[in-house]
């Protein structure tokens, strides 16, 4: 028999960024939460110097990362393929046991602009009819610029950002990016320091004319004392940065930012190990009982509770949704339904610079370090006459300096003495001229149940149908162009390029690209088209509220996180001081 | 038809030794240290496999010692003992697919797009493609693959590159000599290039040769430091230097 555990107030299930923020936002509020996560537990001491310096483990055998046996997702181009399971980490590395994604990411803290939240109305302001492709599903953000930018503020507070600031209150800051949304308060903290890399963009950026600015950081650049009275080290450039768990206490994450005072709370406890398969509704099917999950030992328990928020993260949330029969499915011939619409993800590639006779010494690093231009950004330019809408920040970093991710020059073998000769010199002789770009949802990209493949507890995985955009693809080619500019202003040696072309196709592996998914369980105003209201409750059962990037209509090309993390503080606040009160649905449909 | 063990290439062994010079130099250390240290070549052929059985092993010497040489440029995957690290894989979690999504149905012949598709984790990968691989050296060259000149070798190598070797004419439908290729060059990087604590790397050789510190891992100062070549050696994450 099922065992069941003692009720709770709040049942938060995955303990990333978003379940983190939860919990002490809802313990704070005198609540009884418990955090069920599926992962191990993760202590800051088991990945003190040196043991996170170590690349085959980390970013070779994603050591801290979900592995496809515990959860894979299935992938196809489009709906007359067949799905096939991304058998080893790929395109997308998601985080998995305390601290989530949040415990490896690069801790870039890019935001969206007012612009992004009001796609939708800029389009219609800035197309004429029939300008943009059909397929295209633009829609705005149901949250005002002014509503949410208070809640990445304090997210930035939490996390001690360091960077320039551009915009503060409408009024434009030198050195920072002119482009940015006006910031209720400066960055905490200065920026990181700039490598050789990050120097030589800057430079050539501002000698054309271009905006650059310091990478906003999550990564701190002093010691720090967030509001929650945790202690941050400053960032010490030790090189092992995106794919690895800061060794120093410096990269923000939910240990170093939250999770330590959050465990001090008596009404919070945490469960590692606990698989969630299901949310359980109550009859009437407007309210959620609680959660069953898998325990340590295979069992099954079922754990009571008066609200619960999902925040496994976007994909994994989208497949609980669907696993629990929350929500109508998408349909993408019909266009009914809301669960999987508007699935997104991201863009990446870019510039290879080779300079014979300049050392990088690419390993002093930090994740986030870097200098990044705006100006092709979404509004920042007329894009009608093109034939496209959106846009990227281009930038230079060097994430990481481990050799294995060394570029190799252009030409050069791949193996025997013509590589080796190749590799010894390239390392330490490169930079990278990137972009990261956005990506529009379509009426085919969409998120359901596959109907072959299941985990190990018998669950269906979920399947992702997803190519790349025509829209966006137009997009990258007016951008490789700009970054061909900069790219021939440094003058390298030669250089080489991975932009998509206009017939690429969207593979799942091996490379990474990045884990910005997005959409899938979308927020809107109309519960015909969103899976969520502006509060991230379900339309459906109000006592469930869902966490994660799952809520962004279509993907912006800033990172995700702080735009994760705003629309957590939002909604904890409108669950504090309006659900509480009055539980129930927040919007009326 | 020749199955008795193959011999390694001399020239591996010379330069593997001027680098065990080379690094006690830097230790300071001088003739009575020397005396007492092995060369990494005879540590290598001392070596026994976990995993790989003796045909394979000499397989995995021979094809490893192509993909990366010894030669003037720097030390070769057998110098730094790439092998061992291959054969200590397999028996890994990785080794064993513990890590993948295995369940089927399979279907090995999808696009690239894909990824990895066929079923069979890493270690029934290898043990497949190197038998396969000498079935197609000997019907191309009538010799295993570790008994031919270096030449052939690489021409049987780029022809799995390449995926001009047709596995499906021995009866393995399911296993693509491309992929085979792949997995093999890459984990003959990953052994050249991870921590020496996994058993490849050996002395850090590789990253000396590029100039990579290791496990350093803390560079507030180098980071102002601009077009200054870093002058400090590696260190492992067991703490070594070298
Ligand atoms: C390599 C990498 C680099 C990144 N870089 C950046 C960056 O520079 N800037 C940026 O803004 N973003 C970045 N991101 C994205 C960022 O990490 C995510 O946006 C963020 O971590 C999402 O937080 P989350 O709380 O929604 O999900 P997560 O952090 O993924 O947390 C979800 C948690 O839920 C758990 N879980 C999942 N399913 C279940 C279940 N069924 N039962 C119980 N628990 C479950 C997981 O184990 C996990 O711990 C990066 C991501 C990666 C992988
Ligand atoms: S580069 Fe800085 S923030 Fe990143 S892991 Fe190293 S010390 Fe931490």
């Amino acid at each position: 028999m099922k065992k069941i555990n003692d009720a709770v107030d709040v049942i938060i299930v995955g303990l990333g960024w978003a379940g983190s923020i939860m919990g002490i936002e809802l313990a704070q509020a005198g609540l009884k939460v418990r955090a069920l996560e599926r992962g191990e537990d993760r202590l800051n001491s088991d990945y003190a110097y040196p043991k996170p310096a170590d690349e085959l483990a980390f970013t070779k055998r994603h050591k801290i990362m979900q592995s496809p046996h515990d959860a894979a997702f299935t992938i196809r181009h489009n709906a007359s393929e067949t799905a096939l399971p991304m058998r080893e980490l790929g395109a997308f590395r998601l985080g998995d046991g305390v601290g989530g994604a949040g415990l490896h990411w690069t801790g870039m803290i890019t935001r969206p602009t007012p612009v992004d939240l009001k796609m939708k109305t800029y389009a219609d302001e800035h197309f004429k009819r029939g300008e943009l492709d059909e397929e295209l599903r633009i829609a705005d953000f149901p949250v005002s610029w002014e509503e949410i930018e208070p809640h990445m503020d304090f997210f930035d507070k939490v996390c001690g950002s360091s960077g320039e600031t551009g915009n503060l209150r409408g009024v434009i800051q030198q050195g920072g990016d002119p482009f940015e949304g006006a910031r209720s308060n400066p960055f905490p903290n200065k920026p990181l320091e700039d490598s050789l890399n990050a120097t030589l963009f800057r430079q050539a950026t501002q000698e054309m004319g271009l905006h650059p600015y310091s990478m906003p950081s999550a990564a701190v650049s002093v010691p720090y004392t967030n509001p929650y009275g945790q202690q941050i080290a400053p960032c010490n450039y030790c090189g092992f940065c995106q794919f690895y768990s800061c060794l120093n206490y410096s990269k923000a994450s939910p240990q170093t930012a939250i999770l330590d005072r959050l465990k001090q709370f008596n009404n919070f406890d945490y469960k590692t190990r606990a698989n969630v398969i299901r949310v359980e509704k109550h009859a009437d099917g407007k309210t959620a009982t609680g959660v069953t999950y898998i325990d340590e030992n295979g069992d099954e328990v079922f754990q009571p509770a008066s609200i619960v928020i999902l925040s496994t993260f976007g994909l994994n949330n989208v497949r609980l949704l669907l696993n629990s029969s929350i929500g109508k499915p998408y349909n993408p011939i019909t266009e009914e339904g809301v669960i999987g619409r508007n699935y997104t993800h991201q863009y990446g590639g870019g510039f290879t610079l080779f300079f014979d006779n300049l050392e990088f010494n690419p390993f002093a690093t930090a994740g986030p370090t870097g200098t990044v231009i705006s100006d092709y950004g979404t509004g920042n330019v007329e894009t009608a006459q093109l034939g496209f809408i959106g846009g990227a920040k281009i930038y230079s970093s060097q994430p990481t300096g481990t050799p294995m991710a060394a570029a190799i020059k252009k030409g050069a073998p791949s193996w025997g003495s013509g590589w080796k000769k190749a590799l010894k010199e390239s390392y330490g002789h490169s930079m990278g001229v990137k972009l990261e770009g956005s990506n529009m949802a379509t009426r085919g990209n969409y998120l359901d149940l596959d109907p072959v493949y299941k985990d190990r507890f018998g669950m269906p995985l979920l399947r992702v149908t997803y190519d790349y955009v025509q829209n966006d693809l137009r997009m990258l080619q007016y951008m490789k162009e700009k970054m061909e500019a900069i790219t021939k202003h440094l003058n390298p040696t030669q250089y080489s390029h991975n932009i998509l072309k206009m017939d690429s196709h969207f593979a799942s592996s091996p490379n990474y690209v990045n884990t910005h998914n997005a959409g899938g369980a979308i927020m809107g105003d109309n519960p015909r088209t969103s899976a969520l209201n502006r509060y991230l409750q379900s339309w459906d059962v109000h006592n469930l509220f869902v966490m994660g990037a799952n809520a962004f209509p279509q993907n912006f090309y800033a990172n995700p996180s702080a735009m994760v993390a705003g629309l957590a503080y939002w909604s904890a606040k409108a669950i504090r001081e309006q659900y509480l009160k009055n539980p129930g649905p927040l919007v009326q449909a | 038809m020749a199955n008795e063990p193959c011999r390694i290439g001399r020239r591996p062994f010379i330069i593997g030794s001027l680098i065990g010079i080379a690094s006690l130099g830097m230790k300071g250390g001088v003739s009575s240290v020397f005396a007492a240290v092995p060369s990494t070549a005879d540590e290598l052929k001392q070596y026994q496999p976990v995993f790989f059985t003796a045909e394979e092993w000499q397989f995995m010497l021979a094809a490893c010692d192509r993909l990366i040489p010894s030669d003037r440029e720097g030390p070769g995957a057998l110098d730094t003992h790439v092998p061992v690290f291959i054969d200590k894989q397999m028996l890994t979690p990785y080794g064993k697919g513990e890590d993948w999504y295995m369940e089927g149905p399979f279907d090995s012949h999808a696009s690239l797009l894909f990824g990895y598709q066929m079923p069979f984790p890493l270690q029934v990968l290898y043990r497949k493609g190197i038998s396969l691989t000498n079935q197609y050296s000997r019907i191309k060259y009538n010799q295993n693959f570790c008994d031919l000149p270096a030449r052939m070798k690489d021409a049987v190598l780029t022809d799995l590159q390449k995926n001009v070797a047709d596995f499906s004419q021995f009866g393995e439908a399911d296993l693509n000599a491309g992929y085979f290729f792949t997995r093999l060059l890459e984990n003959t990087k990953e052994g050249y290039l991870a921590d020496p604590q996994y058993g490849g790397n050996k002395n850090m050789a590789a990253w000396k040769m590029i100039n990579f510190p290791g496990a350093r891992a803390s560079f507030p100062q180098w980071i102002k430091i601009h077009n200054v070549k870093y002058p400090l050696g590696p260190v492992s994450l067991s703490g070594e230097q070298a």
